[in-house]
C-alpha cells in the first residue's frame, strides 16, 4: 500500500498539430505524480496544468482504460505501451518510473498508421484487414444450434488465445517493417482453428493478406518484435499458422 | 400521460411469436430505399447494423471510438446468459425470464422479459456460428457457469474476456456488412442532436471528431445505441468516453427520459487511490464465487495489515447477513452493505473506502493453483493496479458505478415516444428493471440487435414511406446551427476551472447525495447544488483550441454540459420514487434489517420523464407495470 | 502468380531458395573440408565436379537463379518495408529483435558481393593472387593455389570476415525459413532457434578454420 513519495518527471512529447504539419516534440515536466497514477493519468495531470497555463493539452487516444479497447497507443520510451509485459499503456502505472526520468513519448509510426494529431493516429487500415475476410459469412439467424459444432477444448483454447487481439495496433508500431502480420494472423489463426471457419480458409487468408499489403504495411521479417509489443501477449506461432493457410491456399 | 407499451396481450409464451407474426413486413425489393441510422457500435448497435444490413436496409453506422470495434460492451467479463438448459439443472426460458424479473425487483415488463429470454438461446447459436470461442468442455461442448447469484449454470463464457469475444464477433459481422457497401461506417462522429422533423426523428447532428466539422445525416428512422450513464458520477467503470450526450440530446428533442434513478454500483471493483483518479476498474463477479469478503469488527482494526486481524475480529457481514446467498447476494445488496460498513467506520484501505476479499481459505481449500487457473487474469490485474498479491494479501474493494438500468423509454418494439426513433440496449430502459443480473447486459445488448430490431423496426418502416428527407431540410440546419453555436459558447467562456474539475464536482454531488443511498435531504440537496454548477459551467469552464480540430476538451465539455442537466433528472426521478427497489435505495423506506422497501401500491409503473425546459420541471408520465405471469413478491436472498 | 506479389508469397520463395543455399552452403562446407587429406583431397574432389561437364553448367544455373529470386525478393521486400515505416522513432527499444535479424539486408548485400569476389577468384581464376598448376597426377591445383591465396593475411581476413557476415545472415535466416513456411509453432521456436545458431557456427568456424590453418602455417604443403 502506499506511502506519498510522489515524482517529478520530465517528459518529451511529440506534437503534431495535423495529418500534414511536420511535427516536433515539446519536453514538459509532469509534478506531483505518485506510484498509484497510471501512466494516462500522469498525462492527465500534465494537461490539466497545460489547459491551466493557457497552453493546448496533449492529444492521445485512451477510452476504457482497463486495458481492453485498445483505443490507447503511444510509444514511450521506445516500446509500444511502456513495455511492460502483457499491459497497454492505460494499465501501466507509474511505479515503474522513477523520479527523475526522462520519458519519450511518440505516436504510433507507420505509413499505414498516419498521425491526426499529437499522439492520435488513424488506424483504419485494421478495419480495411478486417472487412477483406476477418468473419464467417453466417447471416442472423438461421444458423445450427451451438451445440452441434463441436470444438476439442484445446483447439478451443488455442483459439481464444488468437482472439484476444485488441487491434491496438501496438504489433506494427513495434515491428521495424510496420508489418501486421501478428494483427492479421491472430484473426486468421483464430477462424482457421475454428471449424466455423474453415470452409473460407483459403479465401480469407489470401484476402486478408493482400489487404494488409494494400493498405501499405510492410512485410514480416521475423523480428518477433510484434509479440514482445502485444499487449495481450499474442504469440507469433499465429503468424507460421497464417503462413501454413496461406500455402495451403496457393494449392487450394 | 399514461404510456402504453404496447405489449401483446395472452399467453407469455406465445406473445413474442404472435407478435411477431402481427408485425406488417417491408418488401424486400422496397428495403434499400430506406435508409436507418445506427448510433453507436457496441453489442446492440453492432448487431443491429450487421442484422439490417443484411436484410438489405441502407444503414449508415457511427461511433465516437476510431473503429467499431472498441465500444465499451468490450470490457464485459465473464459471460452471458441464456435459456439453453444444457446442464440439465432447470433452467428454462420461463425461469430465465423469473429471476431477471425478480432480480430486477419488480419493475420491467413482463413480456420484454419472455422476449428476451426467448431469444438468450438464438444469440448463443448466432455467436458460435460467428467464430466466438466460448470455453469448451473435454468433450468439446460449451461449458456453462452459474454466475451472478443465478442457482443455474446458464452462463456461457470465454475466459475473463466474454465481452470482447462478443463484440468482436458482432465487429466482425459488421465488418462483412461494410465490405458488402450494405453499411456505410462513420468513425469519429459523436451524435450531438436529434433532429426531429413534424414529430418524427428524421436524422442525426454529428461532429466530426477529426475535422470538427458539424455533419447532418438523414433517414427514415434512427436507432440509438449508445449506452448508458453513470459516468455522471465522474468515477465510473465506463469507459471515458460514455457519456449521456446522444439520449439526453434525444430528450431534448420530446423523447421520454424512464426511470433515471436506477443506476447499478457494482460491488466488486478496485478502490480509489487518490484524487487524479481517473476511473474505476471493475473486477468481475465471479471473484465472490471463491473469496469471502470481510471488514475488521472493530474500529481499530482498519489500519492494522489484514494478517494481523485474528479471525475472531473479523465480520464476514454478507455471509451473516444473508446466509443463503453469502458472498453471492445480488450487486445492490452486496454494495450497499459494502457502504454501510464503511460508513460505520470499518472500511479498509485509503480513505477507509474498502471491503477485503479474501482467498486464503478458498487457497487452502482448493490449491493456489485452481484459484490461478480460475481468477490467475483477474488476480494479475489487480496486482498491475494496486501493487498487492492477492495471493498473499486479500484484495481490497469497493462498489462503483456500473450500469444504468434506467435509459430512454421504449415500448415493446423498442420504439420510443418519437416516432421512428428507437432505442437499444444499455440506452433504453426497458428489460432490467430497477437492478440489472451478472451476464445480462451481453443478452440484452445483443438480442435487441440480431433478433428484436429487424422485425420490429419493419413493423415501422412498412406503415409509413421512405421519406426521402435530405439534409437541406431547415430542422437540419437549424440543429447543425444549435450545435455550432453550443460549441462556439463553450469555446468562447475562457474561465478558470477546467472540464475535469466540473465533472469531477458533479460527480462528487451524485456520489454523495444520488449514490447508493438516497435520502429526500440528499437529493433535495442535489438538486439544488447541480443548477448552480451548471450555472458556474457555463460561466468559467477553460477550454483551449478551436472547433476546427481534433478537441477532445471540447468533446468532454459538450459531455459534461449534458450530465449537468441530466444529473438534476436523475436526482428529481429518485426523488419522486418514495420506496427502495433494486438500484435504488432510499433510506427512508427500508425494512427494520435495512432491506429495500418497495411500495408496490403506489410505485408499480415506469416513471418516464418529459423534458420541459432547463428551467421548468419536467413532467411525469407513467406506464403501469402488470405482473401476470411472474407474481410480485418481496425479494429475499436471505 | 499470387505467389509472386504477396508478401507472404514472396517470402516463402525466399525462405525456400535461402534453405537451399543454406544446402548448398553444407555440400561446399562438405567439400571444403576434403582440404585437410592434403592437395591429393581436394584436387581430386575438383576433378571430380570438373568432370560433372554440363551438369556443372546445369548447376551453376539452378544455384543462379535461385540466388537471384533470394535477392531481388529481399531486396524488393526490404525496399518495401522501409516504404512502410518512413518515420523513424527517436528513441526505440527492441527487445526481441537482433544485430542480425534488423541487418538481413546488409548482411545479403555484403555476402552477395564477396560470392561475386569469391567466384572471381577461385572459380574465374582472375585475381592477381591466383597462382594455377597442375600436381603431380596431371590433376588441376587447387590446393596450392588456396593455400597461395590465403597466406596473404589480407585476403584470409577477407575470407573469415565474410564467414562471420554469413553466420549473422544465416543465423536469423535459418530459424526464419521454419517461421515463414509455417513450420513452426511456440513450442518448437526456442529449439529451432538455438539448433538454426548452432548451425550457423558450425558454418563459421567450418569455413573460417581454412584460411586460418593456412594463415597460421597450422594447414601447409
Amino acid at each position: 500500500m502506499s506511502d506519498h513519495k510522489t515524482m517529478t518527471l520530465t517528459l518529451i512529447v511529440w506534437r503534431q498539430k495535423n495529418a500534414n504539419d511536420s511535427g516536433k516534440f515539446e519536453t514538459y515536466t509532469a509534478k506531483d505524480i505518485t506510484e498509484h497514477h497510471s501512466f494516462l493519468e500522469m498525462l492527465d495531470v500534465v494537461n490539466e496544468d497545460l489547459i491551466n497555463a493557457g497552453k493546448e493539452p496533449i492529444v492521445f487516444d485512451h477510452d476504457c482504460r482497463e486495458g481492453i479497447c485498445g483505443m490507447c497507443s503511444q510509444v514511450v520510451n521506445g516500446m509500444p505501451h511502456g513495455g511492460q509485459e502483457r499491459t497497454t499503456l492505460c494499465q501501466l502505472h507509474m511505479r515503474k518510473f522513477k523520479d527523475g526520468d526522462t520519458i519519450y513519448i511518440e505516436p504510433w509510426r507507420a505509413r499505414a498508421f498516419p498521425i491526426v494529431k499529437d499522439l492520435v493516429v488513424d488506424r483504419s487500415a485494421l478495419d480495411t484487414i478486417i472487412q477483406a475476410g476477418g468473419y464467417t459469412s453466417c447471416h442472423t439467424g438461421g444458423v445450427p444450434d451451438a451445440n452441434t459444432i463441436m470444438i476439442p477444448k484445446p483447439i478451443a483454447e488455442e483459439a481464444t488465445d488468437a482472439a484476444e487481439c485488441i487491434g491496438c495496433g501496438a504489433c506494427v508500431a513495434g515491428c521495424p517493417n510496420s508489418a501486421a502480420m501478428l494483427f492479421t494472423g491472430a484473426k486468421v489463426s483464430q477462424l482457421a482453428l475454428l471449424p466455423q471457419g474453415r470452409p473460407e480458409a483459403a479465401q480469407r487468408v489470401t484476402n486478408m493478406l493482400q489487404a494488409m499489403k494494400d493498405c501499405g504495411f510492410g512485410n514480416c521479417t521475423n523480428h518477433y518484435e510484434c509479440q514482445a509489443a502485444c499487449p495481450k501477449g499474442i504469440d507469433v506461432k499465429f503468424i507460421a499458422r497464417m503462413n501454413r493457410e496461406y500455402l495451403k491456399a496457393l494449392f487450394a | 400521460m399514461i404510456l402504453d407499451g404496447k405489449c401483446p396481450t395472452g399467453p407469455i409464451e406465445k406473445t413474442w411469436d404472435k407478435h411477431r407474426f402481427d408485425l406488417k413486413l417491408v418488401n424486400p425489393a422496397n428495403k434499400r430505399k430506406y435508409n436507418i441510422i445506427v448510433v453507436g457500435t457496441g453489442l446492440a448497435g453492432g448487431a443491429a447494423a450487421t442484422s439490417l444490413g443484411e436484410l438489405g436496409y441502407n444503414v449508415q453506422a457511427f461511433c465516437y471510438q476510431d473503429s467499431p470495434r472498441r465500444a465499451h460492451s468490450i470490457a464485459a467479463q465473464r459471460g452471458i446468459n441464456a435459456a439453453k438448459n444444457y446442464p440439465s439443472d432447470g433452467d428454462s426460458i420461463l425461469r430465465l425470464m423469473y429471476d431477471t424479473i425478480k432480480g430486477g425487483d419488480f419493475r420491467a415488463r413482463e413480456a420484454d422479459v419472455w422476449r428476451l429470454a426467448q431469444v438468450s438461446n438464438n444469440i448463443i447459436d448466432q455467436c458460435v456460428a460467428q467464430g466466438v470461442p466460448f470455453g469448451r468442455d473435454y468433450a468439446g461442448y460449451l461449458d456453462n457457469r452459474s454466475f451472478g447469484g443465478a442457482q443455474v449454470s446458464r452462463t456461457f463464457y470465454s475466459r475473463g474476456e466474454t465481452g470482447q469475444q462478443l463484440l468482436l464477433g458482432a465487429y466482425s459481422a459488421l465488418s462483412r456488412q461494410i465490405k458488402l457497401g450494405s453499411v456505410k461506417m462513420y468513425n469519429r462522429r459523436e451524435m450531438l442532436d436529434l433532429v426531429v422533423v413534424d414529430g418524427v426523428a428524421r436524422g442525426i447532428t454529428c461532429r466530426n471528431l477529426i475535422t470538427g466539422e458539424i455533419e447532418s445525416y438523414a433517414a427514415d428512422a434512427v436507432c440509438l445505441c449508445t449506452g448508458g450513464y453513470v459516468n455522471v458520477f465522474y468515477l465510473s467503470t465506463n469507459a471515458k468516453g460514455c457519456s449521456v450526450t446522444a439520449t439526453w440530446k434525444a430528450a431534448k428533442k420530446g423523447a421520454f427520459f424512464a426511470n433515471p434513478c436506477y443506476t447499478q454500483i457494482h460491488p466488486t471493483c478496485i478502490p480509489q487511490a487518490g484524487e487524479y483518479q481517473s476511473k474505476l476498474t471493475l473486477m468481475s463477479e465471479s471473484l465472490r464465487n471463491d473469496g469471502r469478503i470481510w471488514v475488521p469488527k472493530k474500529k481499530e482494526d482498519v489500519n492494522k495489515r489484514p494478517e494481523q486481524i485474528p479471525e475472531e475480529d473479523r465480520d464476514y457481514y454478507l455471509e451473516r447477513k444473508y446466509p443463503s446467498f453469502g458472498n453471492l447476494a445480488p450487486r445492490d445488496i452486496s454494495s450497499r452493505s459494502a457502504k454501510e460498513q464503511c460508513d460505520e467506520g470499518r472500511g479498509v484501505g485509503p480513505g477507509g473506502r474498502g471491503v477485503y476479499l479474501d482467498y486464503a481459505e478458498s487457497i487452502q481449500r482448493l490449491s493456489e493453483k485452481i484459484i490461478c487457473e480460475r481468477y490467475g487474469h483477474l488476480f494479475e490485474m489487480y496486482e498491475r493496479i494496486t501493487d498487492d498479491n492477492a495471493y498473499k494479501t486479500p484484495m481490497r474493494i469497493y462498489p462503483a458505478p456500473h450500469y444504468s438500468m434506467g435509459g430512454l423509454w421504449v415500448d415493446y418494439n423498442l420504439m420510443s415516444n418519437i416516432p421512428g426513433l428507437f432505442v437499444l440496449g444499455e440506452a433504453n430502459f426497458s428489460v432490467h428493471g430497477a437492478n440489472r443480473l451478472g451476464a445480462s447486459a451481453l443478452m440484452q445488448g445483443l438480442s435487441d440487435g440480431y433478433f428484436v430490431i429487424p422485425y420490429t423496426i419493419g413493423g415501422y418502416l412498412a406503415t409509413v414511406k421512405p421519406s426521402g428527407t435530405k439534409t437541406d431540410h431547415a430542422e437540419f440546419k437549424k440543429s447543425a446551427e444549435e450545435v455550432n453555436a453550443t460549441n462556439k459558447k463553450l469555446l468562447s467562456i475562457n474561465g478558470k476551472r477546467t472540464v475535469t474539475e466540473f465533472h469531477r464536482d458533479l460527480g462528487k454531488i451524485m456520489w454523495n447525495n444520488v449514490g447508493m443511498a438516497r435520502s429526500k435531504e440528499s437529493l433535495t440537496e442535489a438538486i439544488q447544488q447541480i443548477p448552480k454548477l451548471r450555472e458556474e459551467f457555463w460561466k468559467n469552464v477553460k477550454v483551449t483550441g478551436t472547433g476546427a480540430e481534433l478537441n477532445q476538451q471540447l468533446e468532454n465539455a459538450g459531455r459534461v454540459a449534458d450530465f449537468l442537466e441530466f444529473g438534476e433528472l436523475m436526482a428529481r426521478d429518485s426523488l419522486h420514487r418514495e420506496e427502495s427497489c433494486g438500484g435504488h435505495f432510499r433510506v427512508e423506506h427500508q425494512l427494520p434489517d435495512g432491506e429495500a422497501k418497495r411500495n408496490d401500491a403506489d410505485f408499480s409503473y415506469v416513471g418516464a420523464w418529459e423534458f420541459k425546459g432547463l428551467d421548468k420541471e419536467p413532467e411525469l408520465h407513467k406506464e403501469p407495470l402488470k405482473f401476470e405471469t411472474i407474481h410480485l413478491a418481496v425479494r429475499s436472498y436471505k | 502468380m499470387q505467389i509472386l506479389t504477396s508478401s507472404v508469397g514472396r517470402k516463402i520463395l525466399m525462405a525456400i531458395t535461402g534453405q537451399l543455399m543454406v544446402l548448398f552452403v553444407v555440400v561446399h562446407l562438405l567439400g571444403n573440408s576434403s582440404i585437410y587429406i592434403g592437395a591429393d583431397g581436394i584436387n581430386a574432389y575438383a576433378k571430380h565436379l570438373h568432370d560433372l561437364g554440363p551438369l556443372v553448367w546445369v548447376f551453376r544455373l539452378a544455384m543462379l537463379s535461385l540466388l537471384s529470386v533470394h535477392v531481388l525478393f529481399g531486396i524488393q521486400l526490404t525496399l518495401e518495408n522501409s516504404a512502410a515505416s518512413p518515420q523513424a522513432y527517436a528513441v526505440k527499444n527492441y527487445r526481441k529483435a537482433t544485430f542480425a535479424s534488423d541487418n538481413m539486408i546488409w548482411t545479403g548485400l555484403l555476402i552477395l558481393v564477396f560470392l561475386v569476389y569469391h567466384l572471381m577468384q577461385f572459380t574465374a581464376r582472375v585475381t592477381p593472387d591466383i597462382v594455377q598448376g597442375v600436381d603431380t597426377a596431371g590433376r588441376y591445383d587447387v590446393f596450392t593455389m588456396v593455400l597461395t591465396s590465403f597466406q596473404k593475411g589480407g585476403i584470409a581476413f577477407i575470407y573469415v570476415a565474410a564467414m562471420v557476415v554469413l553466420f549473422l545472415h544465416l543465423s536469423h535466416g535459418i530459424q526464419s525459413f521454419f517461421q515463414t513456411v509455417g513450420w513452426n509453432n511456440d513450442k518448437t521456436l526456442p529449439v529451432i532457434t538455438k539448433l538454426a545458431k548452432v548451425v550457423a557456427v558450425v558454418f563459421l568456424v567450418g569455413y573460417s578454420s581454412i584460411p586460418v590453418f593456412i594463415l597460421t602455417g597450422i594447414l601447409s604443403k
